[in-house]
């Protein structure tokens, strides 16, 4: 009996096809997105959302063009930080124009789609949702990356949820791997989490832009960011205390990407 | 996916696609030899996980729409997600219907009539279709198995 790569005639069901098309319209809508940073931990709870909105609005204030991808479906705080909680999103023919929250950061999230407080719930058979979930959340993802007016940005930050799925999901998106900025907090338990994050970005093949340190000064006891500067041979791009200013966030901006964009849009 | 008529080593092509509405999905194939047809029948999870991927077996019969998935799918959806001026096409008011198609609507038995309308309505709705025309109707009928409607 003949096999799959021996019948000759077109595969009639259409669903390569259909991915390929897929693809590229990620690529296409993102063309002119000139870098796109992956925020992310591998720990829950040390701030990865807190710290993007707030390296966004710092770069934004700064003169370059930002958005915020919230890609922690399941638990969406983008729209609160950025000042959009219950915006209403733009749909323009075959795109939706992202919102425009604080400082003029554009951004998207699960958060503007969804009833306040509820969860994210899928339609669909509900024994061994499991199966399928994943590949469900992983369409949301490709749709905000895709179907989203992007537009010319310099910087696209995406802010992972805690673990590696969504970044391996957004790799395979992508097509290549994202540049990665690690948000960690002191201790050594968070320093364990985030080296297994860390050690997995660097084999999928991305850039690793620093260490934040979040949640410096208080109680949290421990040397995680600089264990793992040195370790991943990175600098610790900041160290943010329990109360900063904006000061702290424009400082990040300008540690991690350079100088501010001058008046006459010179770098 | 191939499917192969074993007996006249011959690669069947895909006839049509049905949605019967259960959360099932049946897709037809045709050996163009023997002229035998088999049905591939998928449960409601098997289903789940090829809508999952934004795709439709056999090719798309309309065009997709922005966010489609996320829109169709996520079962805890905001009504109001979508501001004025910026309703996906037919999102709000629901689609109009073309004159052919409100004609095509009046031969249905008027003890059913409305009941087809909606669903004639929320597949356009569903799919971000403005207008419901008669091709519409036709590909509604085939893919939600409304043969009579």
């Amino acid at each position: 009996m003949r096999t799959y790569h021996q019948l000759t005639d077109p595969d009639r069901s259409g669903l390569l096809d259909q991915i390929g098309a897929q693809r590229k319209r990620v690529a296409e809508r993102l063309a002119g997105v000139r870098r796109i940073v992956a925020v992310m931990s591998g720990k829950g709870g040390v701030g990865k959302s807190y710290v993007t909105a707030n390296l966004a609005r710092a770069l934004a204030r700064g003169g370059s063009a930002t958005g915020v991808l919230d890609a922690d479906l399941n638990g969406p705080t983008i729209p609160g930080l950025l000042g959009v909680s219950g915006a209403r999103l733009t749909a323009n023919g075959a795109q939706v124009e992202p919102s425009t929250g604080t400082d003029g950061v554009r951004c998207m999230s699960m958060g503007l789609l969804i009833e306040d407080g509820a969860p994210l719930a899928f339609k669909g058979p509900s024994a061994e949702s499991f199966v399928w979930r994943g590949a469900m959340e992983a369409a949301a993802l490709r749709e905000f990356l895709g179907d989203i007016a992007w537009g010319d940005l310099d910087t696209l930050l995406l802010d992972l949820p805690p673990g590696m799925q969504r970044y391996i999901e957004l790799c395979d998106i992508l097509g290549k791997a994202p540049a990665v900025l690690t948000v960690t907090i002191p201790t050594p338990e968070s320093r364990d989490a985030v080296r297994r994050a860390m050690r997995a970005a660097v084999d999928h093949g991305s850039d690793l832009l620093g260490i934040v340190e979040n949640m410096v000064g208080g109680e949290l006891k421990g040397s995680a960011g600089d264990d793992l500067a040195a370790e991943f041979g990175i600098p610790v791009v900041a160290r943010i205390p329990w109360h900063p200013t904006p000061d702290t966030w424009d400082q990040l901006a300008a540690r991690i990407f350079g100088a501010r964009r001058t008046a006459d849009g010179a770098r | 996916m191939k499917f192969l008529c074993v007996e006249c080593d011959q690669q069947m092509a895909f006839g049509e696609r049905k949605l019967p509405g259960d959360g099932t999905l049946a897709a037809t194939f045709k050996c163009p030899k023997c002229g035998r047809i088999v049905a591939m029948l998928t449960n409601p999870m098997e289903t789940q996980l090829v809508s999952s991927l934004g795709v439709e077996i056999g090719g798309r019969t309309v065009p997709s729409q922005p966010l489609e998935t996320v829109r169709k799918m996520v079962a805890t959806g905001r009504e109001d997600a979508f501001g004025e001026g910026g309703e996906p096409r037919g999102h709000a008011a629901g689609p109009t219907w073309s004159v052919d198609a409100q004609e095509r609507l009046t031969r249905v038995p008027s003890f059913v009539r409305g009941m087809v309308k909606r669903i004639y309505a929320d597949y356009a709705k569903e799919r971000g279709i403005a207008e419901i025309t008669p091709a519409i109707m036709d590909t509604a009928r085939a893919e939600l198995g409304l043969e009579g409607m």
